[in-house]
């Protein structure tokens, strides 16, 4: 089963991780940028954040045999805070780098008037930039929040078909479908959804445009969801090509709007197998 | 076999090393036709407009976008080709490294040699010496960095290299540097008898340095590298 986890914040997992998940057939991840559970007070801080996006993690991925792409953004909680919207005006000039496959993760936390601004302007450096969005729709008041999110997409230059709206479950899979957008799914432990569910709303709306996620982070998560989702869908009756579909080629298609997806593992040069990280010894 | 016609996907070796017009004949050959043409553009387009305009001048744009356009593998050479017809000098090559990502940092230290004449630009070398990205650490050890390291960063250089398993074939004019190092060649045996004292290998790369410091080289055994630098 090769797999591609279109939503997982490496930078918060060890490398154990990293060997776990190729070892269940994750060949390639994007990490879209977010928050980091501790607010960031500068630009500085998320650029330095980027870099790391676009030097250290992409790195450190490639000593596991997997390929490492990133998108970029001012997240939408931060969005809110005035000390940090100015990397709104740093952003072009990360925006054209190589491996950045989308603007994201954007969209709304709070929905509050700086949000909307945020996720405005964003859209707009999209469309700008040939590439497509990664949009969040929040956590509470969630089918307001989307309708809300939809509203602002289609007021853009961004046509739908550029557009993951992530996080997506019951409540919410139906209306974004209609959109036009593709379709993320974030399954966790415990909260946003889980394998059974998300069998279930393959089952009843078909693989088409959907991407399943693990969307580990520092929080309580799981890098290996999107495995146990094609093992489940396996289990329930769906075909090998049906798994491919959703964990791998639907991924390879909504980044590959970028021009900029390069899944072959790029050659860390001098090393074999990453000496660099790994401890003395081994 | 002759190597008229390279293998599309195999990178111009050492782009540090070699003369830019020599550089840009080696990737010419390499190309497809429409990277080629993409390439002569941005070359042309450097060449006319060099220097800083607005938020990001167009050859950072070209530099940006030249690993698409050109294909990974090739890269490293296109953008070493850019920074020289652009004749980026001390301060733009510093502007591009400290916005840029790991692999245009990397452009930059190739291109050091074949654009900096004296030793201004050692601070981005010292920064890619301060990673753990091996990528990075290659191209710092480069021609810019033989030349110009004072003797204590250029040995820390050499015994980061073995430390992350950085080929020493990757730093530049090394015999001629290591030849007579009496304290490299103490740092290089006290570092054998810490991996032996701990039941680890010894990279046998650190006998091919001692070797070259002239020292009498102890008898070893094994080579298998090495460790973490955090």
């Amino acid at each position: 089963m090769r797999i591609f986890d279109p939503h997982i914040h490496m930078t918060s997992r060890t490398t154990d991780d990293y060997e776990a998940m190729h070892a269940a057939g994750v060949r390639a991840v994007v990490e879209p940028s977010f928050w980091l559970g501790q607010p960031r007070t500068a630009p500085a801080s998320f650029l330095d954040y980027f870099d790391s996006l676009l030097g250290w993690e992409p790195f450190r991925a490639a000593q596991y045999g997997i390929a490492h792409h990133c998108t970029l953004a001012l997240n939408p909680k931060e969005a809110n805070d005035p000390r940090c919207a100015p990397v709104l005006d740093e952003l072009p000039r990360y925006l054209v780098k190589d491996r950045v496959v989308a603007v994201g993760e954007i969209g709304y936390d709070s929905m509050t008037p700086a949000e909307d601004t945020a996720l405005a302007r964003q859209l707009q450096l999209a469309a700008d930039h040939g590439l497509p969005a990664l949009v969040h729709t929040p956590h509470r008041d969630k089918l307001a929040g989307l309708r809300r999110t939809l509203d602002a997409v289609r007021e853009s230059a961004l046509p739908p078909d550029r557009v993951l709206v992530d996080h997506l479950n019951e409540t919410t899979v139906k209306e974004a479908k209609d959109s036009g957008c593709w379709l993320g799914f974030s399954v966790y432990p415990d909260t946003k959804m889980d394998e059974e569910r998300m069998v279930a709303i393959l089952r009843a709306y078909g693989p088409d445009r959907v991407l399943v996620n693990s969307a580990a982070d520092w929080g309580r998560s799981d890098p290996l969801k999107t495995r146990k989702v094609g093992d489940l869908m396996l289990a329930e009756g769906f075909t090998e090509d049906d798994v491919d579909r959703v964990l791998w080629r639907n991924p390879v298609a909504f980044y590959g709007l970028s021009g900029r997806l390069v899944l072959d593992v790029p050659d860390t040069g001098a090393t074999h197998e990453g000496s660099s990280i790994l401890r003395g010894g081994e | 076999m002759t190597h008229r016609h390279p293998a599309p996907d195999t990178p111009v070796a050492r782009p540090a090393h070699t003369p830019p017009d020599e550089l840009r004949t080696r990737l010419h050959a390499r190309l497809d036709e429409a990277a080629r043409s993409w390439l002569d553009r941005a070359l042309t387009e450097a060449a006319a407009h060099p220097g800083t305009h607005g938020p990001i001048s167009a050859w950072e744009l070209r530099l940006a976008e030249a690993g698409r356009r050109c294909g990974p593998a090739h890269a490293d050479a296109a953008r070493v080709l850019v920074l020289h017809a652009a004749r980026a000098d001390t301060a733009a090559l510093t502007r591009v490294y400290r916005q840029g990502t790991a692999d245009e940092r990397r452009a930059v230290l190739h291109a050091l040699p074949h654009l900096v004449a004296d030793a201004g630009a050692l601070p981005l070398v010292e920064d890619a010496l301060r990673t753990n990205d091996t990528r990075l650490l290659a191209a710092a050890v480069g021609p810019y960095a033989a030349r110009h390291l004072d003797t204590h960063a250029w040995r820390h250089a050499v015994l980061k290299c073995l430390f992350t398993g950085v080929p020493v074939a990757e730093a530049a004019d090394l015999p001629r540097r290591a030849r007579g190092d009496a304290e490299l060649a103490r740092m290089l045996g006290d570092y054998a008898a810490e991996r032996t004292a701990a039941g680890r290998p010894v990279p046998d790369d650190l006998y091919r340095v001692l070797t070259l410091t002239g020292a009498a080289t102890p008898p070893h055994t094994t080579d298998d590298p090495h460790g973490k630098e955090s």
